[in-house]
């Protein structure tokens, strides 16, 4: 047991003496994720709920025209504007870009209109601009609307009911309710962490095989009357530390950046205190063991440092896969994704950060596989640290 | 004391060692004499359990290197290839890290690493973390990790690679100062005049197997020559022809 906590106490003051791995394991990757996660959801969520809830601009051309028009889109959440000018010099504006978009009312719309015949307008609009054509949607509804009023009146007025010219009503149920869009936004927030865990311990577990062997350290320790297992385990505790480190690192950093993210645009009110920060460490705390385990067994199969680097990088992606799955299918937390490590993580994650109370039964299952595998993946570990080609 | 008795081992389809046996007294400094590609390092690494032979068998002070590794490793001290410190640690917290890993008590572990200081006179540098260390620096600080806890044998891989004349000199004066205090020495190289100068027993081995062993008075007499370089090679030639 001495022998263990020298190990451990020798890799952990080893590491933070060396400035610059310290430097990204604790700084870059658990600060620098939160940071750039706070400020792409803030930009993103700026841009999808902010033009929605401004009232429209229109510029209208030729509103004497059409009285009755220009005043029932007046009426509705539009922001009118009535320009004086001719058709050309309209679309001129719009080609130009001054204008987002005009509504062209014809000479000849009175005619039509006491004529009962379709009347025209057009709209003029820069259908490549994507922003363009969701505000575009918008007008053309408000004209429709218009429409479709006018045109029961006539019926009602002709004695026929109005619902005969109607073969069809669509009812479109969206259920991308403003908390389901935030999961997939919490998702990558999940990930995040998982990654600056894992960032953390890279370092170490890639040094406990591939660094020693290349700096020629693995032999004289090797000669030491301690078993292979003890030195392995000894390494790997470091190595959770390191982990944990960072995942704190980058909780605190979460809870930091979140105070300014606008999620509250989003239905949420978010709440990630120290309590939520002290929560959601304990729950992630035991997937180290897995991650470490993992990264040492991928390094122990390679020749040099810097190979190693390559292939745990990519091995460190495996474990944001059902966190992935988790965010694109929009699963909800159940006892039995409890049992899928990072996935369980990530879904408790959700709850804590929606507020919803913690089912400790759930908490109980995804600590308890979580750990199973890490100490399977550790003894995985462990056999391949045993073998005689370590060395060579 | 160390006996190596009819080992061989392969990695994949190389034969790394056929058949070596010799043994290393205590008290005297025995040298493994090869050239590069021998079997010289697979010998040493079986001896202090990194590997396991595939045949034959090998023990220091009488214990199995493969029955009871854990006593072996305490009963030795051995110099790998190359030296291999933590760079991040001073040469002091090296030297005690394995002092520590020997079992070596708290209480008397400042006076070990103390003494080792003492005896490889590395004063000058032993506060100062190991990361740029010159060659012959780094050799005596992973020499120091390595007799910290006091072995009886000692086992050094071509522990003069690529130091100067006075680190070779101060080396050799430390490796005869272990023989007066009754220590087994063995130590591997491929450079002759290396071994002459130092060794009482010579085992030299070429091909995985051992051409010639005995005093260097014995092998002169034995190919006939006076000079030991042709000794050497006529030894070595013996067994690169049967091969």
């Amino acid at each position: 047991m001495s022998r263990f906590l020298t190990i451990v106490l020798k890799e952990i003051k080893d590491n933070f003496r060396d400035r610059r791995t310290m430097l990204s394991a604790l700084v870059f990757g658990p600060l620098f994720g939160p940071v750039i996660f706070a400020g792409v959801i803030s930009l993103t969520l700026n841009q999808a709920t902010g033009k929605a809830q401004k009232p429209l601009p229109l510029a209208v051309v030729g509103a004497e025209h059409a009285p009755s028009l220009v005043t029932y889109l007046g009426q509705q959440d539009t922001d009118l504007e009535l320009l004086d000018v001719d058709a050309d010099t309209a679309i001129g504006l719009v080609r130009d870009g001054e204008k987002e978009m005009v509504l062209l009312i014809d000479d000849s719309y009175g005619e039509s209109w006491n004529a009962a015949t379709p009347a025209r307008v057009s709209l003029v609009l820069d259908g490549s601009d994507q922003s363009t054509s969701r505000q575009a949607r918008r007008a053309r509804g408000y004209i429709n609307g218009w429409s479709r009023q006018v045109g029961a009146m006539r019926l009602v007025a002709r004695g026929i009911d109005p619902n005969v010219a109607r073969a069809i009503n669509i009812d479109e149920i969206d259920t991308s309710t403003p908390s389901g869009r935030a999961g997939l936004v919490l998702g990558v927030l999940s990930y995040f962490l998982l990654f600056s865990m894992l960032a953390g311990g890279m370092y170490l577990a890639i040094d406990t095989t591939a660094g020693e062997r290349e700096r020629g350290s693995l032999e004289p320790l090797l000669t030491l009357p301690v078993t292979r297992t003890a030195l392995l385990l000894g390494k790997l505790a470091a190595t959770c530390f390191f982990m944990s480190l960072s995942l704190a690192i980058a909780l605190v950093a979460l809870a930091a950046a979140l105070g300014y993210v606008p999620l509250q645009r989003l239905g949420m009110s978010v709440e990630f205190g120290p309590a939520q920060v002290v929560t959601a460490f304990l729950f992630m705390v035991p997937f180290t063991l897995i991650g470490a385990s993992l990264m040492t067994v991928v390094a122990s199969f390679t020749k040099s440092f810097k190979e190693a680097q390559s292939y745990v990088t990519f091995a460190m992606l495996a474990p944001t896969l059902p966190i992935m799955v988790a965010a694109v299918m929009n699963l909800k937390s159940t006892a039995a994704w409890m049992a899928v490590p990072s996935m369980s993580q990530h879904l408790l994650m959700l709850d804590l950060i929606k507020g919803e109370p913690l089912n400790l039964t759930y908490v109980a299952i995804s600590v308890g596989s979580t750990l199973g595998l890490g100490v399977l993946f550790a003894a995985i570990a462990v056999m391949f640290y045993r073998r005689e080609k370590l060395l060579m | 004391m160390i006996e190596v008795r009819n080992i061989a081992k392969s990695f994949g389809k190389v034969k790394a060692v056929s058949d070596v046996s010799f043994s290393a007294p205590d008290g005297r400094i025995t040298g493994l004499l090869g050239p590069n590609g021998a079997g010289k390092s697979t010998t040493l690494r079986v001896l202090y359990t990194a590997i396991q032979p595939d045949q034959g068998s090998a023990s220091v002070d009488g214990i199995d290197v493969s029955r009871d590794p854990l006593e072996v490793r305490r009963r030795l001290g051995a110099l790998p290839h190359g030296a291999g410190l933590y760079n991040q640690l001073t040469a002091r917290e090296n030297i005690a890290y394995f002092a520590a890993m020997h079992g070596v008590e708290k209480s008397e572990r400042g006076d070990r690493v103390q003494r080792m200081i003492d005896l490889l006179e590395i004063h000058d540098f032993a506060d100062r973390r190991t990361k740029g260390f010159s060659q012959g620096q780094k050799i005596k600080v992973a020499l120091a990790r390595a007799l910290v806890h006091g072995p009886r044998n000692v086992i050094l891989d071509e522990p003069t690679n690529g130091l100067d004349v006075m680190a070779t000199r101060s080396l050799r004066h430390i490796i005869r100062k272990l023989r007066e205090d009754g220590c087994c020495v063995l130590f591997s190289s491929h450079v002759m005049q290396e071994v002459a100068a130092l060794c009482d027993e010579i085992v030299i081995v070429a091909n995985g197997r051992v051409s010639m062993a005995g005093t260097t008075d014995a092998i002169r007499q034995k190919t006939g020559c006076d000079d030991l370089e042709d000794a050497f090679v006529r030894a070595i030639g013996r067994t690169e022809a049967a091969a």
